[in-house]
């Protein structure tokens, strides 16, 4: 099974969570990375490595503003994250539509069962 | 004759946890029968996607459950504990699938059945104890089978190294 090594995708990016806090503050509006460093009481270093990991499944983007960089979020790659919920819902969807079936068929028994009575 | 509302629900109410909620045209009795019976569980459970081969219930607090569906992605299991029964009204039982990485702790399932009008009702939440479980068990629904999700697990694992 061919394995990616890196972090590819938004479902790996948001895994971490460090990342989905820096997500959460991102989502209230743009910051510097001074500005996250503080509000995470995380090393830099760190900061932009995480970061460089959100920016690679394009969940932030970047934008320079005289000699500040300045981040924001984009949170449309996550929509493949709430797509998982979909498909979990069908998988269900499908064992609920065959239990009504079974259901069906219990009802129609006990019913016999009455007139037997 | 076609009813409402035969669609399950399903929400995030947390960051590790799921919750299901599904209406059915039977009293909650049958609900629960359907839901705990070994024969009847082979009928539904798989969902048409491959052959419940393994349907162990006993139904006890401290009993195990186990469940294996076979089909073209190979065998899948999950197992786990009933740790609270009341006939009818609710179960609460662990769940750990038999893939999932060493050390993975298994989810606590809610299941409450209830009824309003001779409609029983299904409320499943889902406990999973952490994020990465929470988003495995939904990604467990991808086409591809419930395999991916691990891989896509390990990938995490990977790149948290």
């Amino acid at each position: 099974m061919a394995r990616a090594a890196t972090t590819t995708d938004a479902f790996n990016a948001v895994a971490e969570p460090r990342r989905r806090e820096i997500l959460a503050i991102l989502a209230e509006g743009e910051r510097t990375v001074t500005e996250l460093v503080d509000a995470l009481g995380l090393v830099q270093p760190l900061v932009s490595k995480h970061l460089r990991v959100l920016r690679e499944v394009g969940l932030v983007s970047v934008r320079e503003e005289g000699r500040r960089r300045v981040y924001s979020m984009d949170g449309r790659p996550l929509k493949a994250v709430h797509d998982w919920v979909k498909g979990f819902e069908q998988t269900w969807n499908r064992r609920f539509d065959l239990l009504d079936g079974v259901l069906e068929e219990l009802k129609t028994e006990e019913e016999g069962n009455e007139d037997r009575e | 004759m076609r009813i409402e509302n035969r669609t399950a629900k399903v929400t995030t109410p947390s960051d590790t946890q799921i919750l299901m909620t599904r209406e059915f045209n039977a009293p909650k009795h049958l609900v629960f029968k359907a839901w705990t019976t070994p024969e009847l569980i082979k009928c539904w459970w798989s969902g048409g996607r491959g052959e419940v081969t393994v349907a162990e219930v006993d139904l006890r607090v401290g009993g195990t459950w186990r469940y294996v569906i076979a089909s073209e992605h190979g065998e899948v299991g999950f197992n786990g504990e009933y740790l609270e029964i009341v006939p009818n009204e609710r179960i609460v039982n662990t769940e750990i699938y038999e893939q999932a990485p060493e050390g993975t702790k298994p989810a606590d399932n809610f299941v409450t059945f209830t009824e309003t009008d001779g409609r029983g009702k299904i409320e499943l939440l889902m406990e999973c104890h952490s994020k990465e479980v929470r988003d495995a068990v939904l990604a467990s629904g991808m086409e591809e089978g419930l395999q991916d999700s691990w891989d896509a697990m390990d990938r995490v694992a990977q790149s948290l190294k």
